[in-house]
């Protein structure tokens, strides 16, 4: 153990030796993981928050669709999708969007509904009365608008309409309320000009979780021209969405990837005359072939871990801390009122192992490697200068 | 025949040694040499550059093998040892003094004295009394922070001498270590070699240098040319 740790001793001391040269493939290798890191993290952590938010929404979504299109459902349909077994609750819900020229944005209005509960609310209450309404942070912030403030939005009928801010959301993330202006239902389905009877869909709660595919089927039966639409493929769509975001983040970032790789490969099998000849040196006064590469893994050990340490802390801090400023305009939605992310601390250890596994290893090889010939060189050579 | 030379500290017998053998370029550096070290003898191999001196001295020194023949060191058959092995008998035998003097000079001197006993496990405070021991032995305990590629020429060479003394070695081995020396320095190395050889360390030096081989520490001389061994002379 002590003759391992005297190796590292000296790996560091020969680390130090070339102060400017180490610093910069640390500044490199480090900068290459915290992208990577950043891109990982950032869609983990907003596809946990999706599946976090999505806990409480209805295990079914009915939809009507004609032409291809979405267009309001009845709201008797509800009556009798509720009669069949299994099925707890259905629920009208009243939503739709609204573009709002003042700040030029577009708003999401939904109506009050069970939906609600999973979502907090800073400051106030929900709406019980047609002129009130609770907005989103971006929203609030846009109007420079807290509780006790007024808005104007702009309803179907393209008439201004004013409402009280009666409270203001929060939630595990902004993604689901930072545009939304939340109003009692009936003044949802006024707003957004949804004739009297029908809603823009339906919620459908049911008991067993197993038996969600069989009732959508039914309904799909019953009603062939809905769309039943499950929790599990909101949330599979949801995924494979910021899978291909992050995929195409990656294929971008790959040039920037292979050139990193180019550099480490350039580095470590160009052993300069110099370290060929202190490999020569240290094998001449009694270091064997295994202490050699132990030296040169320990200094690739050192300089990889290093390195990917400070890659992670930064792509956390750029991600967790800062809200991942450089990277969101490639990662969020299609909204105007974009969302202000603040991901939720969450990282898989898998993927911590999949980063160091897939930088640590290829980078200490590509060291080592290199060093075996010197280090299998009989020592004799060094000796004739 | 003495009783040393019965038992010798090395014995080579018909070792031969080709370098890139088969290729065009193939050199047979020594073509057949038997030789003896016996143990507390300061012992000369002269010869012109290319004689195969060089080539002799580090397979004594366990630095390569022969193509043929073997070396005994103590009763050890190293000319067939593993790699390990032999490194093993290089560390706990031989110390070497380079013609170029090999330091690396980012390291400061007491790293460099101390690089043979870094892989060896002992002890850190062991090393550094080990270390201060040799420095003070050459006169380098002021220098011992200073790197080694900004002290001058002569400590640098006692720097090189320190190192090859930090092993406590049976057998110093030197490839012409004055080739490089004015006389003044020469005279110090030789000064130095004298009292290792009077604490009883076994010394080999390759040299063509007359300096060396007429001085009076000198036991024995072998005289090297052409891959042989051609004559060998008492001083």
């Amino acid at each position: 153990m002590r003759r391992h740790l005297k190796i590292l001793d000296f790996a560091l001391a020969s680390l130090q030796r070339r102060p400017f040269k180490n610093w910069a493939i640390v500044a490199v290798y480090a900068f290459t993981v915290a992208v990577v890191a950043s891109v990982l993290f950032l869609t983990q952590s907003i596809r946990q928050e999706a599946a976090q938010l999505f806990v409480g929404a209805p295990e079914l979504t009915v939809q009507r669709m004609v032409g291809g299109r979405h267009v309001p459902i009845g709201i008797d349909a509800g009556d009798t999708i509720a009669s069949f077994p299994g099925v707890i609750d259905v629920e009208p819900r009243f939503w739709g969007y609204t573009y709002d020229a003042v700040t030029e944005s577009t708003i999401t209005v939904m109506g009050v509904g069970p939906g609600m509960a999973t979502i907090e609310l800073v400051e106030g209450r929900l709406p019980t009365h047609s002129t009130e309404c609770a907005v989103g942070a971006g929203v609030a912030a846009m109007w420079g608008s807290a509780v006790g403030g007024e808005i104007i939005l702009v309803d179907a009928a393209t008439t201004g309409v004013l409402y009280e801010v009666v409270g203001t959301f929060t939630s595990p993330s902004d993604i689901l309320t930072n545009d939304l202006v939340v109003m009692t239902s009936d003044e949802a389905a006024l707003f957004l000009g949804l004739p009297v009877g029908l809603a823009t869909d339906l919620g459908v709660r049911v008991a067993n979780a197993g038996e969600v595919d069989t009732i959508a089927a039914k309904i799909k039966r019953a009603f062939p021209d809905s769309r039943p639409i499950t929790r599990a493929e909101v949330l599979r769509t949801y995924d494979a969405v910021f899978h291909w975001r992050s995929g195409m983040m990656l294929a971008v970032f790959s040039g920037g990837l292979i050139a990193f790789v180019i550099l480490a490969w350039d580095k470590a099998t160009g052993l300069s005359a110099e370290e060929r000849r202190e490999i020569g040196i240290l094998k001449a006064v009694g270091w064997d072939i295994s202490d050699v590469l132990e030296l040169k893994m320990l200094e690739g050990v050192v300089i990889s871990l290093t390195s990917l340490i400070v890659g992670l802390i930064a792509a956390m801090i750029h991600v967790f801390v800062l809200g991942a400023p450089l990277l969101t305009p490639m990662l969020r939605g299609w909204s105007v009122l974009f969302p202000k992310l603040h991901p939720t601390p969450h990282v898989d250890p898998y993927m911590l192992f999949a980063i160091g596994f897939l930088t640590v290893v290829p980078y200490v090889a590509a060291t080592v490697a290199p060093s075996w010939k010197a280090a299998t060189t009989d020592p004799d050579a060094v000796v004739r200068g | 025949m003495t009783a040393a030379a019965e038992n010798p500290l090395v014995l080579v017998e018909d070792v031969t040694k080709i370098y890139h053998r088969g290729a065009p370029d193939e050199v047979r550096a020594i073509r057949g040499i038997s030789m003896t070290v016996s143990r507390g003898e300061v012992l000369v191999l002269e010869g012109p550059s290319g004689s195969g001196k060089t080539s002799l001295l580090t397979i004594i020194g366990c630095m390569s093998r022969p193509t043929s023949g073997q070396v005994l060191v103590g009763d050890r058959r190293v000319s067939r040892l593993s790699e390990t092995a032999l490194t093993s008998v290089r560390r706990s035998t031989f110390g070497f003094i380079f013609q170029q003097l090999h330091l690396i000079p980012d390291l400061s001197v007491k790293d460099n004295v101390m690089l043979p006993l870094y892989p060896t496990g002992m002890p850190v405070a062991e090393m550094d009394e080990r270390v201060d021991r040799v420095l003070s032995a050459m006169r380098l305990e002021h220098r011992r922070t200073a790197r080694a590629g900004r002290i001058s020429g002569g400590e640098q060479q006692r720097t090189a001498i320190a190192r090859a003394l930090v092993t406590e070695p049976t057998i110093v081995i030197a490839d012409e270590p004055t080739a490089h020396l004015d006389s003044e320095l020469s005279a110090e190395l030789l000064k130095i070699l004298a009292e290792l050889n009077g604490a009883g360390t076994t010394i080999i030096i390759a040299t063509h240098d007359p300096r060396v081989m007429e001085h009076t520490v000198v036991s024995r001389r072998l005289v090297v040319r052409d891959g042989l061994i051609v004559e060998e002379a008492q001083p």
